[in-house]
């Protein structure tokens, strides 16, 4: 085996040295009655130029990555500058752990702290954390952050939140006694119905609100957080397309206590939905209620500045069953790229990536809107997705467009709202040309 | 006075990136908006948009950000530079085939809510995963979802906690201990916690196993949902009694969870579905060589019984003649326990490491993770008080126990292996030895590493004797010294600010 140093003879040798005969020997400790006595049904060995064919193979059966697309609804499409993926993978990087050693961890620790700046300064917020798993797992943990904060068991949640982020949070909640009540939306606008803000109660540990939100739609968080404050409640800000941060007013502005996102929009390809990263920011004076690793300041003897995690008396290896998460390793390479993508794009690339998604959203929603039997059934502003209205069932447009015209047109609410038969999602990106949107358009119109 | 000179190099000084950036600095460049315009104001209104115009975040060219992230890398040891013995972490050698087959534009450029029918690959990849790690674990049920190894975790003991509810029913709430031994890795306790179970801590014994008599004596307690077991355990050391612990737990109702973290000195010599286990999860980092790239990301399948299979995160992946699909329809399902269907990517990888491996492959990474692990424990017994006397598996561990006479502590020898041009093994893990040094070489070591490796211990163990003040003043050689991680603590710093002191603290 070719990642094996050690030859055959050498092996032999070690295995005299330490006094056995055979390799078989060094599993004396495993009782007879349970060792394999055959050789696992697995491949032979396959060589490198087999491998890549097998996998070349496999990646081919993936025709939809080859097709213009129009998907979003948590995981986007986004140019990622060249350098972000040829960085991350710098040996020091990639095959390193968590910093435990800071002496020889200062590159990622440094890293680390930038991410914690970005998220902050993106999100507007005081302090935020190395990195969790996704958006849907740090969405999870900001409400158990909040029940532990406000030790409150309910929890108010917007039905325009990710579908899938709402079954995650049903997992992670399913034990400890968690109720879940929905805050409907406005069919008009399709943002959250006011009115239903009075399911806040004194019981209540949080409201989360998604924006945009899971139809594209704005929410206008305005005065959300003081709804919630007025009861003792917190207010959480769930964000799945990150790059509306260069554009839109950032939830700490809005009084949010807690901000997570998923950061995939950042430099971080599809992969088939992982993996991604997510992004956890909230207050300072909740930093000690947070789950996850973080990166702080330190000095050496001799006053030079480096960095250190801290703040591990919350973490599941010192706190065990008392922790605030279980949390270990997180998405620490996701969270480089991020990193690399944001410095890279800086302020005006970030400002401007959001900008041309907004203006080609806008776009192609305005050219469908103008087809003949097409609406769009909501009325509130959009970023870069929005809800499509078809004169007939959504997913048999969707499989037409797919079969005939090799376009994959969106998503069919239908998957996640069985009675939004005719509705389906449109996202556009600064990777959707002109044409692309434009021919969309046409095809839509020759299928009503 | 070289160090010096070296700690004042432009490359060893690496700003922030915010402190390097530069109003008017561009390190991008976009295509040109190919549609009309729409106004802004119509799009989006003013009181929905950003007006701080994303105060204090970097302005820098791309070639300022490539120097910056590579001279930071140079700061971090790193697999590819060397032998990096963290126990417990099992940090093998990442090969750069399985980074190129995972980033094939197939792969990359597929989004997870695609069509089955045009994520067939995909799918098949997921399907041909699973199957293997259900022969390598023998346990026939498996899902990739989990993200890492402590959701892997999560998820099991999710398994068993809506398995003992459909059991058991209205008295299932009778049951809810579960059992993790003091050995333990942090993440146990924490994720019963989550699954709604009350931990309680089995002793070990002297020898470093599970405590049979004290287990029993929990058990009879009664109550008990299951026991968490890692195996071989924190220690290194196989469960020999494996097989009775397992009757135990199941003669007591519970079921038996093992800890997957250590399933690299098992490949294709042991499997828990045979020793009595009904779910484990692994870590497609450790054992199957996914990159740790500096905290993640991981990636924890679970595998379980058949008995547990109906719980298993939705969706499932279900093979119909040809065709692959996703099953949504699993009424006894925990549910998600993460949006789409894990981390793909490393799945990619994992399955290109096993497919490299082959059976006998994978059986020779076995073999040489713990003939490296034995080897060392051979060489050092005599030098470093081995707390333990049965054979290690794939990772040893050691107390400071000899040096700490002379001052000289766990946390000193790690910062002296980094003198000596090693990262430092695990410290003070796991919690039941005092002291502890857990050391995992793994497979990716040859002889010499390792014997550069035991004279540095052995350099290390005869200064502390003679000169115990270099070891408790290392590293000599890095960039910085040690961080006064307290004060860090105390007054945190978790982010920059545009007054922050700079480099070098002026007293």
């Amino acid at each position: 085996m070719r990642y094996i140093p050690n030859s055959p003879e050498e092996r032999a040798e070690m295995l005299k040295v330490i006094g056995l005969s055979s390799a078989e020997e060094l599993f004396r400790s495993i009782p007879e009655d349970i060792r394999l006595k055959r050789p696992l049904k697995i491949t032979e060995p396959l060589s490198e130029p087999e491998v890549i064919a097998l996998m070349e193979n496999l990646a081919s059966k993936n025709t939809a990555s080859q097709k213009t697309s129009f998907l979003g609804a948590g995981v986007y499409s986004h140019y990622s500058p060249t350098i972000v993926d040829y960085l991350i993978q710098r040996s020091e990087f990639f095959t390193s752990y968590t910093p435990y050693q800071p002496e020889v961890s200062q590159g990622t620790l440094q890293y680390i702290f930038e991410f914690q700046t970005l998220v902050c300064q993106l999100t507007g917020m005081e302090v935020a954390n190395a990195s969790m798993y996704d958006g849907s797992t740090a969405m999870a943990e900001a409400v158990l952050m909040a029940q532990r904060i406000t030790r409150r068991q309910k929890v108010l949640i917007a039905r325009t939140i990710h579908p899938e982020y709402i079954e995650v949070l049903r997992t992670y909640t399913k034990y400890n006694e968690t109720e879940i009540d929905f805050a409907d939306f406005d069919e008009e606008t399709g943002s959250i119905k006011q009115e239903e803000l009075q399911k806040l109660s004194d019981q209540t540990a949080c409201l989360v609100v998604q924006s945009p939100n899971f139809f594209g739609v704005i929410e206008n968080l305005e005065g959300l957080a003081e709804k919630a404050h007025s009861v003792g409640a917190l207010f959480i800000v769930v964000v799945t397309e990150a790059i509306s941060f260069g554009l839109l007013k950032p939830p700490g502005e809005f009084g949010a206590d807690i901000v997570v996102a998923e950061g995939q929009s950042f430099g971080i390809p599809m992969s088939f939905g992982g993996p991604h990263v997510g992004l956890f920011a909230t207050r300072e004076k909740f930093v000690r209620q947070m789950p996850g690793r973080l990166a702080g300041i330190a000095y050496d003897k001799h006053g030079n500045r480096g960095f250190v995690l801290t703040l591990a008396t919350r973490e599941q290896h010192i706190r065990r069953e008392k922790a605030t998460s279980n949390i270990c390793t997180n998405q620490g390479l996701m969270a480089l790229a991020a990193t690399i993508y944001l410095e890279t794009l800086g302020k005006r690339g970030l400002q401007e990536v959001a900008l041309q998604n907004a203006q080609k959203a806008a776009y192609a929603k305005r050219k469908i809107a103008e087809l003949e039997g097409y609406s769009i059934p909501f009325s509130g502003h959009t970023f870069n997705e929005f809800v499509v209205r078809s004169p007939k069932n959504a997913e048999d447009i969707l499989e037409k467009l797919l079969k005939e015209k090799s376009i994959i047109g969106g998503l069919a609410l239908s998957r996640y709202f069985p009675e939004r038969k005719n509705d389906f999602l449109v996202c556009v990106t600064e990777t959707n040309t002109k044409n692309q949107i434009d021919n969309l358009v046409d095809c839509l119109k020759e299928l009503r | 006075m070289s160090i010096k000179k070296v700690r004042q190099h432009p490359t060893q000084n690496e700003p922030l990136i915010f402190e390097r950036s530069q109003k008017g600095r561009i390190g991008y460049r976009l295509p040109k908006l190919d549609v009309e315009e729409t106004n802004l104001d119509e799009v989006i209104p003013e009181h929905l948009r950003r007006n701080d115009d994303l105060d204090g975040f970097p302005e820098v060219s791309e070639v300022d950000v490539v120097r910056h992230f590579t001279r930071m890398s140079t700061w971090n040891y790193s697999i590819d530079l060397g032998m990096y013995p963290l126990g417990s972490c099992t940090m093998k050698y990442n090969s750069r085939l399985n980074e190129k087959v995972a980033r094939i534009p197939g792969f990359t450029n597929l989004h997870p809510l695609a069509p089955e029918e045009e994520a067939q690959g995909a799918l098949e990849l997921m399907y041909r995963l699973q199957e293997d790690l259900a022969e390598i674990t023998g346990l026939p049920g498996v899902s990739l979802q989990p993200a890492a190894g402590a959701q892997g975790e999560m998820t099991g003991i999710l398994l068993i906690r809506a398995f003992l509810d459909k059991r058991d029913g209205e008295a299932s709430k009778d049951r809810r201990v579960m059992l993790v031994p003091d050995s333990a890795h942090g993440t146990n306790p924490a994720s019963a916690q989550m699954a709604g179970f009350t931990v309680k801590t089995v002793k070990s014994t002297s020898e470093g196993l599970t405590d049979i008599q004290h287990l029993k004596q929990l058990c009879s307690e009664g109550g008990i949902a299951g026991l968490m077991l890692t195996n071989p355990n924190t220690v290194g050391i196989f469960e020999k009694n494996i097989r009775e612990i397992c009757e135990i737990i199941h003669e007591a109702g519970g079921l038996v969870y093992m800890d997957g973290a250590n399933m690299n000195a098992l490949v294709g010599v042991a499997r828990p579905g045979d020793m009595g286990v009904d779910v484990i999860h692994l870590n497609l980092h450790k054992t199957f060589s996914t990159p740790h790239g500096g905290g993640g990301p991981g990636s924890g399948p679970c595998c379980c019984s058949a008995e547990l299979e109906p719980f298993l995160p939705v969706p499932r992946i279900v093979k119909e003649g040809n065709r692959f699909r996703l099953d949504f329809n699993r009424p006894n399902s925990i549910g998600r326990v993460k949006a789409f269907y894990g981390n793909f990517g490393m799945m990619i990888r994992a399955l290109s490491y096993i497919y490299t491996h082959g059976a006998e492959g994978l059986k020779e990474a076995t073999e040489t993770a713990v003939l490296n692990a034995r080897y060392i424990a051979h060489h050092l017994a005599d030098t470093f008080e081995k707390p333990f006397d049965s054979d290690c598996m794939h990772e040893v561990v050691f107390s400071h126990k000899k040096q700490a006479r002379k001052g000289v502590h766990t946390i000193d020898i790690a910062k002296r292996l980094i003198d000596y041009g090693f990262h430092p093994m695990t410290i003070y893990f796991p919690l039941i030895v005092d002291g502890a040094m857990l050391i995992e070489p793994t497979e990716s070591v040859g002889r010499q590493d390792l014997d550069a490796f035991i004279d540095a211990m052995k350099s290390i163990a005869k200064e502390a004797e003679e000169n115990p003040q270099i070891v408790i003043d290392a590293p000599h050689t890095t960039r910085i010294g040690r961080l006064d991680e307290a004060t860090a603590a105390r007054k945190p710093i978790l982010r920059w600010k545009p007054d922050m002191e700079s480099m070098t603290k002026t007293a």
